[in-house]
């Protein structure tokens, strides 16, 4: 036995621990927090990186629009904080869309892990709060500036005393102050947690610091990552896809090279900015660039600096998954949500049936603010004020060889919310929620199906809600020969057509009815399995004809 | 009844592979292992009783009590072997039970399937009508809409019916109303409402819980029958019980109209098995360690009560992974399940690493070794290459393992390909496994705010008392026990519970409209629930009742279990529950958040009848240190090489005997390993004590 392969075992053995660390690190979080995104739908993640700032680990659980997002967004804290100004008992704090993950929602957490002394590394964390200020999770802002508070890299905590003016200063900026301060302590409490694991773990396996570790991890993952790269066919591939956008279509167009020892995704050909709040910034473009590329190519490499490492991404300066400060970007999750179908339409063209059709990609986020009526049809006991976040997914697209998953998010990690919790946290009526018979994409394989969710104000009240949904002018495409799924459309009850994005009002008599997109098919219709066609009819899967 | 005054008490399990019987003749108990009858469960259990009524030289009519558990609900569940069911729900909810959570529970997987609901759609039905959150109607039914359906639904010859109506829980008229309208049409037909099946909030969870009931009611109804029959019929004359997931007995017409209940009833009993050791031995802190041949299962046992939860997941379809079963929302012993057993088959990755699991060789072809068609190295292969097992006297000597099998496989899937030795593989291979294990130990803790260092560990099954050592070593826990007859630990677990059963409810409360009235009418609706199904076994049993009020910050998602009193509340006890929150909540997070509202979300009542009399049995330390006249090569993972471990055999150790590690200490149906840092104390009553040296 030589030394060398003993040695293997035990760094394999520290690298699967080290995944629990931050796993825990996760689940810490999910306990404690009171974003409804984090704590019911997973919109978070974790992780613990070395000394660089070089990602070693990262939770499994969590969503895509934080992968090398917040590999990323480390590297910035290093250096904004500067090395020399890193102390125990730090923690460090920003909501910079351009340095941390794509809006001012999403609140990333650094915090520097000392052994003995010395700095052996850092954990991170990214969480979705329940609010920044300005006009609240919607599209309409022109500027950044409208969108809530900007937390550029600061010290949250400075050798363990925490900056007091700036959780003043957030409270008075802030919609349900408690809650989004109750936020920011979760996420130090994740990273403390996280940090307490590895000093259990470097104690038990004697170690001083993470280098070894790290190298060892980066190492198989590169060389993993590199033998899959070299599997494939050299050459570039392309693809366009259009949506809705915002008042315009918008292209997203990529260009995938296959080199050697890397792929570069390239997105020269995207449109240019929108005046509105769907721009991308470039680090939330790139984390979903590549989950597409990863879903596609090496599924089974866990996340870390040197699996990523071979992922390369351009996109013109100013262009919209490219925008510049101070360019809108609150609900930059709509493009970003499609950026893995356009790049997989690239790879498709690389490895023909490997990879699923178009499906509906953006999540549909409905953003409802009740209020009670005035006057004389005000409720009795006066009503009650809320806001209620609810996640919806429409149908995914079908595969190769299986049928598209019905009302399920695809790129989105995130889990939709109970009916009946959410009736209780605000006074809205679901008068249905379920599957859109017929919306998906015909084929040998059909798209997954989307939904119809009507909603409607409780007795005495009414509602506004920020619409934010996509692919009512431009379905899922389906593929080789596959049609397309159905169009979504937003309407009220007696017809009414709405837009599909930005601030409206329902008025207390009527309902919203959301019809969400279906996903592509995939092969010709007239190629499906027949019991697989009957089963769609007494199922009523498919329009009756 | 009973022999020479002696009470003689029966525990029968079935699992996938073994029926396990364990008959207790006062303070003696005997124990048998058949094969399962899949085609006829019933016969196995009567075949094994009459073994073991043999063994212990009883007559079948001398049995007082019979107490059983199964795994055959959450079998049918899994192989999807049920009844044709209906599902009748509020009208705009067709789909709750198929579109589930909305998201995959793998994300990188662009293949994922996800598991088809237990009602398909087109056996779905929906009527028009609607309760609010707060249990207001808002919609009526009509009548002649329901005679309509009802109409319908029974034209379509379904054995079962499953009624979930939006906000049930709240007020369960509506689905009361439907249920009458069935039986009125058809007194015999078997109808389950999710208002009685599972009054908790969140419309997939309960829905899915009722389908699964009316699922397996007929199957289980008819198996049940079949069973009481057979025992009659083999000459028995005494009652039997069910045991049931929350780990209490309930009488099998309870168990007949509520069958969910009896999802994992077999692993609980392993969790009482190990409860019913702490209390002996006055643990506080226990962790039980459950390892077979397929997965290995870890629960907390905190104050000498298994943890329980609310709602499970059941029939994962993919490597055990969250999210790809079905969740069931009934009171439950909780604990983790992970394919990690002595059959977990081993395999390189593309990261040249080795991963081991979720899938198991079984017992048909099973591990390389023994020598059944078998050809995939698996962790009994490692075990026995690293010394751990002997080739000849496996399973009582019935069984000899073929060494050079085990090396070809471990060489030509792990070695080869890592270019490593074989020695060297298998050490990974075992290394892999146990830290998969004390990984899942360590979450599972972590989830519930505890930390494992201060627990004692408790191992059974025919796999754990192999890896338990190193996986102290691994969690930092101090002390092992090993208790006798492991192998039949879940059957003998049966024998341990109370009569008792937990009744849930949510019931939506701010601290801020604090109302009393509200939380006495709920206290009283629960314990007469609970002290009803107590009763219906044990007529004569006064319950103790224990209350827990599931509660969190407002705007908070997850809610921690705060014990409550039961008893009447005045209207201005409100700090009551601020305070037994405040000091839960501060135990597991740390720190409190001043000036936000606090919320009761649901709320559980436990009855049970006294528990079953656990004699304190004092600690041994070690009067006599054995000098083993036998050894063999063991390899030792802390120092990475083969040391020279002594081989005793457990059934010649007497009290205060102490083996020190590296030690194999042998008995038919397991092996227990005693770590080089390790030694083993033989206690009074037959545990095994392991500890790190003095």
């Amino acid at each position: 036995m030589t030394g060398n392969s003993l040695s293997d075992v035990r760094m394999q053995v520290m690298w699967n621990r080290l995944i629990s660390v931050v796993e825990e690190q996760a689940v810490t979080l999910i306990r404690t927090a009171f974003s409804t995104s984090v704590r019911e739908s997973g919109d978070l993640s974790a992780g613990v990186f070395n000394r660089g700032g070089k990602m070693i680990a990262q939770a499994v659980t969590g969503t895509p629009g934080h992968v090398n997002a917040m590999a990323e967004a480390v590297g910035h804290f290093i250096n904004d904080i500067g090395r020399d100004n890193i102390f125990e008992g730090d923690v460090y704090i920003t909501n910079d869309p351009w340095k941390g993950t794509g809006h001012l929602l999403d609140i990333t957490m650094v915090t520097p892990s000392f052994r003995g002394g010395a700095l052996v590394g850092f954990f991170a964390c990214t969480a979705h709060v329940v609010d920044v200020g300005g006009r609240g999770f919607g599209p309409d802002a022109n500027e950044v500036y409208e969108e809530g508070i900007f937390i550029p890299i600061m010290k949250f905590v400075e050798r363990g005393t925490v900056n007091r003016d700036l959780v003043n200063i957030l409270r008075h900026n802030v919609r349900e102050a408690d809650q989004v301060v109750g936020d920011i302590f979760s996420l130090a409490a994740c990273n403390e947690t996280g940090h307490r694991r590895l000093m259990d773990m470097m104690g038990e396996f004697g170690l001083a610091d993470l280098e070894e570790l790290a190298d060892f991890v980066f190492d198989r993952s590169y060389n993993a990552t590199l033998e899959r790269i070299a599997a494939l066919p050299k050459g570039s591939y392309d693809n366009v896809m259009r949506v809705d956008g915002y008042g315009s279509p918008v292209d997203l167009a990529v260009r995938i090279d296959v080199h050697d020892d890397h792929i570069l995704a390239d997105f020269d050909g995207t449109s240019g900015p929108s005046p509105l709040g769907i721009n991308v910034p470039m680090i939330y473009s790139k984390a979903y660039a590549c989950y597409g590329l990863k879903c596609a190519l090496a599924p089974d490499i866990p996340n870390n600096h040197g699996s990523l490492a071979p992922f390369h991404f351009a996109a013109p300066k100013g262009c919209i998954l490219n925008a510049q400060h101070p360019a809108p970007v609150a609900v930059r999750h709509v493009l970003g949500h499609f950026i893995p179908d356009a790049v997989l339409g690239a790879v498709h063209k690389m490895l023909p049936g490997r990879v699923p059709a178009e499906g509906s990609g953006a999540l549909w986020n409905l953003h409802v603010s009740a209020r009670p009526l005035q006057g004389a049809e005000a409720p009795a006991d006066g009503g009650r004020r809320a806001e209620v976040l609810l996640f919806n997914s429409g149908g995914a697209g079908a595969r190769a060889s299986l049928d598209g998953l019905s009302a399920t998010a695809f790129p989105s990690g995130v889990h939709s919310m109970s009916i009946e919790a959410t009736e209780h946290v605000g006074p809205v009526i679901f008068w249905r929620k379920e599957l859109r018979d017929g919306s998906g994409g015909a084929g040998q394989y059909r798209g997954g199906l989307g939904q119809v969710v009507e909603i409607g104000a409780a007795a005495g009240h009414e509602f506004h809600f920020n619409a934010m949904f996509d692919r009512i002018d431009h379905p899922a495409r389906g593929r080789d020969g596959g049609h397309d799924g159905e169009p979504g459309s937003v309407t009220l009850d007696d017809g009414t057509r709405l837009a599909s994005k930005g601030r409206q009002h329902v008025p207390a008599d009527r309902r919203l009815i959301l019809s969400l997109p279906g996903g592509g098919g995939f092969g010709a219709p007239d190629k499906r399995d027949p019991d697989a066609s009957a089963r769609d009819e007494a199922f009523e899967y498919v329009a009756s004809k | 009844m009973t022999k020479d005054g002696k009470q003689i008490r029966v525990g029968a399990d079935i699992g996938g592979t073994f029926t396990d019987v364990a008959m207790e003749v006062g303070d003696a108990m005997h124990s048998a292992k058949v094969l399962t009858n899949y085609t006829a469960p019933e016969q196995g259990i009567v075949d094994g009783v009459r073994l073991v009524a043999e063994r212990a030289g009883v007559s079948l009519d001398q049995i007082d009590t019979l107490i059983h558990g199964t795994t055959l609900a959450t079998n049918a569940l899994i192989e999807r072997r049920g009844a044709r069911t209906a599902f009748i729900t509020t009208k705009g909810f067709r789909d709750v039970i198929e579109m589930r959570t909305e998201n995959r529970f793998e994300q990188y997987d662009l293949d994922i399937v996800l598991p088809a609901p237990l009602v398909p759609r087109n056996e779905r039905f929906v009527l028009n009508e609607r309760i609010d959150a707060h249990g207001n109607v808002l919609k009526e039914i009509d009548e002649a809409e329901l005679d309509a359906l009802v109409e319908k639904v029974l034209a379509g010859g379904f054995e079962s019916i499953a009624v979930g109506l939006i906000h049930s829980y709240v007020n369960g008229a509506h689905e009361r109303r439907i249920r009458d309208a069935l039986l009125a049409r058809r007194p015999d037909l078997f109808v389950s409402i999710s208002s009685e099946v599972s009054p908790q909030m969140r419309e997939f969870q309960r829905f899915n819980t009722v389908c699964a009931n009316a699922y397996v009611k007929p199957l289980m109804a008819s198996y049940l029958r079949r069973l009481t029959d057979s025992l009659k019929a083999a000459g028995t004359t005494c009652p039997v019980f069910m045991i049931h997931s929350g780990g209490g007995i309930i009488s099998v017409e309870s168990a007949i109209e509520f069958p969910v209940r009896l999802l994992e009833s077999g692993p609980a009993g392993g969790a009482i098995f190990a409860a019913h050791i702490a209390r002996q031995h006055g643990l506080e802190r226990v962790l039980s360690y459950d390892m077979g041949g397929t997965t290995a299962k870890i629960c907390l046992i905190d104050n000498q009560v298994p943890k329980t939860a609310k709602t499970f997941e059941v029939a994962r379809t993919y490597r055990f992974k969250k999210g790809s079963g079905m969740p069931i929302s009934i009171p439950v012993i909780e604990m983790v399940e992970i394919g990690a057993g002595g059959g977990s088959i081993a395999a390189v990755d593309a990261m040249r690493q080795i991963r081991v699991g979720p899938h198991s060789a079984g017992s048909e072809p099973g591990p390389a070794c023994y020598g059944r068609g078998g050809d995939k190295p698996t962790v009994t292969d490692a075990d026995l290459l690293l010394g751990k097992l002997a080739a000849d006297g496996f399973a009582g000597g019935s069984m000899t393992l073929d060494t050079g099998a085990a090396t070809g496989a471990i060489e030509r899937d792990l070695a080869r390909p890592l270019d490593i030795d074989g020695t060297t593989a298998a050490f990974g291979l075992c290394e892999v496994v146990d830290e998969n294990m004390s990984n899942a130990a360590r979450m599972h803790a972590v989830e519930n705010g505890m930390e494992l260092a201060d627990y004692t560990m408790i191992a059974f099954g025919g796999a754990a008392p192999l890896h338990a050592g190193r996986l102290c070593e691994k969690l930092g826990i101090s002390e092992l026990l090993v208790p006798p007859g492991a192998g039949v630990g879940s059957a003998i677990g049966f024998l341990r519970a109370p009569f008792g059963f937990e009744s849930v409810r949510s019931a939506f409360l701010r601290l801020s409209a604090f109302d009393a009235g509200k939380v006495n009418a709920v206290l009283k609706e629960l314990a007469e629930e609970a002290t009803a199904f107590v009763r219906s076994g044990a007529p004569d049993a006064v319950p103790s009742l224990e209350c827990t009020a599931y509660m969190r910050y407002a705007g908070q998602g997850w809610e921690v279990p705060v014990a409550v009193d039961v008893r009447d509340y005045a209207a201005g006890e409100v700090d009551v529950f601020r305070k037994g929150f405040e000091e839960v909540y501060e135990q597991l997070f740390g720190r409190l958040i001043d000036k936000l509202d606090i919320e009761i979300v649901s709320w559980s009542l436990r009855a049970s009848s006294e528990a079953y009399p656990a004699p304190r049995v004092p600690r041994v330390e070690a009067k006599r240190r054995l000098e083993a006249a036998e050894t063999r090569q063991m390899f030792e993972a802390r120092t990475a090489g083969f040391v020279t471990a002594a081989v005793v055999a457990r059934a010649e150790l007497a009290p205060g005997d102490c083996v020190a590690g590296p030690a194999v200490i042998t008995e038919n149906e397991t092996t227990t390993i005693i770590t080089d840092g390790q030694e083993a104390i033989f206690q009074a009553d037959g545990c095994l004590l392991v500890r790190s040296k003095a």
